[in-house]
């Protein structure tokens, strides 16, 4: 079985980046060369594992029906044997049953990497199943596509080996977290997808601006990491592994490590935890506001990263473990509400942008606040909304990053008339803005569309919340982007010099993914006779669930969204079909809305007002101060004081009374040896005589004795 | 035979080496290089020959020698090498070894190579004694023979403050180690029978020979001896004093197996010997644990001198090993090792790069710096971000193992904590120790910022500052290797560890 | 009591020798006055050595004895008066109270 091997996928990129950075300088193409080869094989592979993961789920789907539908047969020559009475017993709403031995694909198979302590093992595995592949396909292609654009685009910089670099280090780390069988993997390339992205936003590092873009990148998410660090800790205490299909097991049958039963409320908590990663990684409310200033990375990183694949970590997250946030509703609908405000006001503050990568940046925001909202009632909603948003969010990007290389400037009111001299990036980037912009048939609309569908079926308060959010969403969507067309591509050209069709290395792949955005919505029809064939199919994580979630087209519905598109699409058209100055433009004109949408919801200031400054200005200055004037003075004062106590000591008592004392012995010695040393006169007759007197003196005694 | 003798010969060895560099003339001071390189180098030899030669499917103590030493106090000659201190000891042969090297490069004013390579082997020895001794007063020796050649490294070679850097690591060391050394002597008086043998008087400790009473008091005399050392908060102090003033080698071993010490003391003495006072005192520990993480972050982010900054680090990355060793667990006293390995490699390396940061700028004011070392010395830039994101905890690098199980282990600390109603206690710090790592990459990346990203000033421009030379390349490499494969492959320390620590420590089990 | 002369003898003889070394200045006599002495205590030596003799000392010891304390007094006269010799030649008298270097 080729997904035995899916591990080669994530290996390709990993060496292709061991290889550009070793011998990159020294090649032709800077090293651009080995990271499009290698990525390529790459998708060759993940063509080849999707294949057959997906063909593989399709016909065991296939096996269900079949054993359904002999069930039915059996039940209806029961009906006619018995009479009528079984008949209301084989309806509809019956569950059907799954035969053994069926069951969605997984192919996972691990080796133990180091023993922990305490019997515990961390293990390094892959995890093939339809989502993996799903996202195989998404990241090898999406890859692939940025590095042949970025030839073109990076072309000339002195940096680009360093650039292809990091690139295939990103897509390794990427494919790394996707193919995970645990959550310590899923954690390590995690962080590791971080860090590429905050190389690669500050890759310009001499100006100040993207270094503090790439910081703020890396600790808004690293913030949101410690949720999923605590969370990924609570999952390992409760269940005693980070192995997630032994985690789906252990949920699905209630017990935790020890056959404890399940604490549903340490459960709640550690998925909320989980998502707090998911929230700062795929940039909800309220930690989304690293997103549009990641922009400052080259435009092939924010497609890459910044649109199609990293941020999309987090819905990966909850998709991986979907049947465990099942467990908990409290925590589904958490993520209902977060996304269904994310996606709402990220969408509002795309409208008063000027610079056409920040429109993208709050426009991905509010799409992957979609995702995140549709996680919260179907699980195939939210992943396929992932994919058909991967293609035509990189298509846009790519097209923008186009624009920009051609007129050397981020801001909307420096294009206009672009059409023209750039008919290939016109097509390509109306054809993202439609399928962003859910106009049927194109890819966006069957994928929002379902995620409506899910909302409404689910009904309730949360439902009820995303669908109307999501209603109106989609007509302020439609609304920026006719926006961006025209204040991009009719009218006059207002910047400098002479725009030209970028270069053939960049609009091939525009026209590439332009494919899938137009195309790629036909996987999942909303119909029952596509449905066993389709994405929900080839991406389902258990049968159990593929069958209790039949697919339902609402006409109502579908005509609704797409008439508050078109609405939205009018009303942009009415408003910019003449493109106003800058100064004159309708949305910069709102008053006191503008001031706030301009201002970020003044969520920037918060943060950097209430937190960061405070913590960093502050505090750690507070913190240093405590360290220098208490602590080590008091560690200075006993010093000093022991100091103090040992001159006290030298001077009173050692020096004039232990040393007086001495000294006193010897003043005597001397003091007498001074008169005593008159009896050496140097007169050896003297000295005879004393001596006589002596001997006289003793003999007497001795006598006397 | 070399069972016997392995461990003496390669511990006395740098001894022999330091005693064979004094013998140089003074008129060929250089001489004293090629020495110590090939001291160093047989020593770590040796060091490899011993991790070759253990037997890792009989595990447990091996290479043991145990003959009487001092009869008098009753004092044995007693060594041996387990799981728990083949890591180190390996590790501090490696440093000395890398040290030697790096010395071609550059040795602080005023040079004098014979006595500062002299004083660095026996600085070696005193290390690699440290964690082979089994017999508590030879442990003392060792643990003592150390604070002189670091003084004199400090004290000689040191920056502006030498003097008073000097002195204060050494008395603030030793104010502890009197502590420790009155606990041992409870220790040896109030066992039965009389002994200063680590191991017999662990078994003591887990049958209950000790009191609980005595307990708690001979663990607060031994914790202050080791919590000094760490460094613990608040004993932290002399620790940014000693590291900024002392040269680049001093620096890197002081980082390096310096503070190890400490940590090992309470894995391998305090623990297990007294572990009901280890259960009492667990929970304070782990709240100094994480105020260290915290606090030192803070400090780091109001620094302002490269080395300084580095230093303060190192008072947070301490805090997680203190976590893990705080909970109990095995798997604590795991992160606690791994931790100790990856701060010693990571750390050493981090002192390594500012030391030769300040040699080439001769300041080590970020603000001086300027920014745009990556235009002035790209490599070296390079090799900086990548120690700076080993160091910040990247998945992958060497930092994270430790740092995860820590947290890990402190959200389900040992039964014993858990029964005495420390659980939540435990799980805030955890999540607090996990705020502490973005508050970490916070400093870290602004450092960077700030000296590694923008626009280099003309000054440092026309310098020609000279990249990484070859001697930093040949003393670098293998550290940056090492950082990269214990992230990868963290059974490079915990395969060798586990077994140990998991027989060592089920004492605390449920 | 046969005895009892020479012994008396010896005894004034080492008074006038011990007088005279008190009393002259010249550091000749003195040395001559040491030299009575000597012969005092020698002639006490061959006295005793008779006594001796008499209980049946067979190897006259006080004899032998006195011939080497004649010998040294020999000896000690020609130490004796080359130091006075280089005393003259240095200081050009033989006065011993002018010989007190040894003074405090």
């Amino acid at each position: 079985m080729i997904s035995d091997h899916a591990w080669l996928i994530p290996a390709l990129p990993a060496a292709s980046a061991l290889v550009i950075m070793l011998f990159g300088r020294r090649m032709a193409r800077a090293g651009a060369e080995v990271g499009i080869a290698a990525i390529g094989v790459a998708f060759v592979l993940a063509v080849l594992v999707a294949v057959e993961v997906f063909t593989a789920n399709v016909s065991a789907v296939a096996e269900v029906e079949a054993a359904d539908t002999e069930e039915h047969a059996l039940a209806g020559e029961q009906v006619a044997s018995t009479g009528s009475l079984a008949l209301t017993e084989a309806g509809e709403g019956e569950e059907t049953a799954i035969p053994d031995g069926v069951e969605a694909f997984v192919n996972e198979r691990a080796v133990t990497l180091t023993p922990l302590g305490d019997g515990f093992d961390i293990e390094a595995g892959i995890r093939v199943d339809g989502l993996a592949a799903m996202m195989f396909l998404l990241v090898t292609f999406v890859s692939l596509m940025v590095q042949v654009y970025s030839t073109g685009y990076m072309h000339g910089d002195p940096r680009i080996t360093y650039f292809f670099t990091l690139l295939s280090v990103f897509t390794f780390s990427m494919l790394f977290l996707v193919i995970g069988n645990n959550l310590f993997m899923v954690l390590v390339g995690w962080e590791l997808v971080g860090v590429c992205s905050y190389l690669l936003i500050g890759f310009w590092w001499e100006e100040r601006d993207n270094s503090n873009a790439a910081i703020k990148a890396f600790l808004t998410t690293k913030l949101g990491d410690v949720g999923l660090m605590v969370g990924v800790v609570t999952m390992w205490a409760m269940f005693g592994t980070f192995n997630i299909g032994e985690i789906i097991t252990a949920v699905r049958e209630g017990v935790q490590a020890g056959g404890a039963p399940l604490d549903s409320g340490l459960l709640t908590f550690a998925l909320i935890a989980l998502f707090i990663g998911a929230i700062g990684k795929s940039a909800q409310f309220p930690l989304h506001t690293w997103l549009p200033d990641a922009m400052a990375g080259p435009t092939p990183v924010s497609a890459l990263i910044h649109a199609a694949t990293m941020v999309t970590a987090g819905v990966f997250l909850v998709a991986r473990l979907y049947p465990v946030f099942q467990a908990s509703q409290a925590a589904l609908n958490v993520i209902a509400i977060i996304g269904a405000i994310t996606l709402f006001m990220a969408g509002l503050l795309a409208l008063v942008q000027d610079d056409v990568k920040r429109v993208l940046a709050y426009s991905t925001v509010s799409q992957l606040g979609y995702m995140v909202a549709a996680l919260a009632f179907s699980y195939t909603a939210g992943i396929f909304h992932l994919f058909t948003h991967g293609f035509f969010k990189a298509l846009l990007f790519l097209g923008s990053g186009s624009l920009i290389h051609a007129v050397h400037s981020n801001n909307m009111s420096d294009m206009g008339g672009l059409k023209k001299s750039m008919p290939w990036t016109f097509w390509t980037f109306l054809i993202g803005s439609l399928a962003l912009a859910a106009i049927p048939p194109l890819a966006g609309f069957w994928s929002k569309d379902e995620v409506l569908a899910g909302a409404l079926t689910a009904g309730g308060y949360t439902g009820n919340v995303v669908l109307i959010l999501g209603g109106l969403g989609g007509m302020i969507t439609a609304f920026y982007m006719t926006r961006v067309l025209y204040l991009v591509f009719a009218g006059e050209y207002r910047g400098a010099g002479h725009p030209h069709e970028s270069p053939g290395s960049m609009k091939w792949p525009l026209v590439a993914l332009a494919v899938p955005a137009v195309l790629i919505g036909f996987a999942n029809l909303p119909f029952e006779q596509f449905h066993p064939t389709g994405f929900a199919a080839w991406t389902m994580f258990s049968l159990e669930y593929f069958e209790g979630h039949p697919a339902e087209f609402v006409l109502w519905l579908a005509l609704g969204s797409t008439a508050a598109a078109v609405l939205g699409f009018v009303a942009g058209r009415a408003l910019y079909r003449v493109a106003p100055a800058a100064e004159r433009d309708p949305v910069l004109r709102l008053g006191l809305v503008t001031r706030v949408l301009e201002n970020r919801y003044y969520l920037d200031h918060l943060y950097m007002g209430v937190i960061v400054r405070p913590l960093r200005d502050r505090l750690a200055v507070l913190a240093y101060w405590f360290n220098d004037r208490v602590i080590d003075r008091f560690v200075y004062l006993v010093g000093v004081g022991t100091q103090r106590i040992g001159q006290a000591t030298y001077t009173y008592a050692d020096q004039r009374g232990i040393d007086g004392a001495v000294n006193g012995i010897g003043v005597s010695a001397n003091w007498s040896g001074g008169l005593l040393k008159f009896a050496q006169s140097g007169n050896v007759q003297f000295y005879a005589g004393a001596m006589f007197v002596g001997v006289f003196v003793f003999a007497v005694l001795f006598a006397a004795a | 035979m070399w069972q016997d003798v392995a461990i003496t010969i390669t511990v006395f060895l740098p001894l022999l080496g330091a005693g064979i560099i004094t013998l140089v003339p003074k008129s060929r001071e250089e001489a004293a290089k090629p020495i110590a390189l090939v001291v160093s180098i047989v020593g770590f030899a040796l060091a490899l020959g011993i991790l070759a030669g253990y037997d890792w499917d009989a595990r447990g103590l091996q290479y043991t020698v145990d003959v009487p030493w001092i009869n008098a106090i009753g004092a044995r000659y007693h060594v041996g090498i387990d799981g728990i201190s083949m890591p180190l000891f390996t590790l501090s042969y490696l440093l000395t070894f890398l040290c030697s090297v790096y010395a071609f490069h550059h040795i602080e004013e005023p040079g004098k190579p014979k006595a500062f390579l002299a004083l660095m082997l026996l600085l070696q020895t005193g290390m690699a004694g440290t964690f082979i001794a089994f017999d508590l007063i030879l442990f003392f020796v060792f643990w003592e023979l150390v604070l002189v050649p670091m003084y004199f490294m400090i004290g000689v070679w040191g920056g502006p403050r030498r003097e008073y850097a000097a002195v204060k690591f050494f008395l603030y060391t030793l104010f502890g180690s009197v502590f420790m050394l009155v606990a041992f002597l409870a220790l040896y008086f109030t066992s039965e029978p009389n002994t200063f043998d680590m191991l017999a008087l662990a078994q003591q400790g887990e049958a209950g020979v000790f009191t609980a009473t005595f307990q708690r008091l001979a663990f607060l005399g031994i914790f202050l001896g080791f919590a000094i050392k760490v460094p613990m908060w608040p004993f932290h102090t002399w620790l940014p004093d000693a590291h900024t003033e002392a040269p680049t080698i001093g620096s890197v071993l002081l980082a390096g197996i310096l503070l190890k010490m400490g940590t090992y003391g309470f894995v391998r003495i305090a623990l297990p010997i007294l572990p009901e006072g280890a259960m009492a005192f667990a929970p304070v520990i782990a709240v100094l644990a994480v105020i260290a993480i915290i606090y030192g972050a803070l400090c780091c982010l109001a620094q302002t001198d490269l080395k300084r900054l580095i230093a303060f680090s190192s008072v947070g990355h301490m805090g997680f090993v203190m976590l893990g060793i705080a909970t109990l667990t095995p798997v604590g006293i795991n992160a606690a090792i791994f931790g100790m390995v990856a701060h010693g490699v990571i750390t050493g390396m981090l002192f390594f790069v500012v030391g030769s940061v300040k040699d080439r700028y001769h300041t080590r004011a970020i603000a001086d710096i300027g920014g745009g070392l990556f235009q002035t010395m790209p490599r070296m830039g390079a090799i900086f971000t990548f120690v700076a994101i080993a160091s910040l905890g990247l998945p992958g690098l060497a930092g994270f193992p430790g740092e995860f199980a820590a947290l890990l282990a402190a959200f389900q600390p040992a039964a014993g904590l858990v029964e005495a109603g420390h659980l939540t206690l435990y799980r805030v710090l955890m999540v607090l120790g996990a705020v502490g790592t973005v508050l970490t990459a916070g400093y870290f990346l602004w450092m960077m910022q700030r000296v590694n990203m923008g626009v280099a000033p003309q000054r440092w421009k026309d310098a020609g500052l000279a990249d990484v030379s070859v001697i930093e390349w040949g003393t670098w490499l293998p550290l940056l290797l090492m950082t990269f494969f214990l992230g990868v492959l963290p059974g490079l320390v915990w395969g060798i560890t586990t077994a140990d620590v998991d027989a060592l420590y089920s004492v605390f089990g449920g | 009591m046969q005895a009892a002369f020479p012994l008396v003898f010896a005894a004034l003889l080492f008074c006038v020798g011990v007088f005279g070394v008190l009393s002259r200045r010249n550091a000749v006599l003195v040395l001559m006055s040491v030299e009575l002495m000597l012969a005092a205590v020698t002639i006490n030596l061959v006295t005793f050595g008779l006594l001796a003799a008499d209980r049946g000392d067979v190897v006259l010891t006080g004899q032998i004895f006195a011939l080497f304390v004649l010998a040294i007094g020999a000896a000690e006269v020609g130490v004796g008066l080359a130091i006075i010799l280089l005393l003259y030649r240095n200081r050009a008298t033989v006065n011993i109270d002018d010989a007190d270097l040894m003074k405090y």
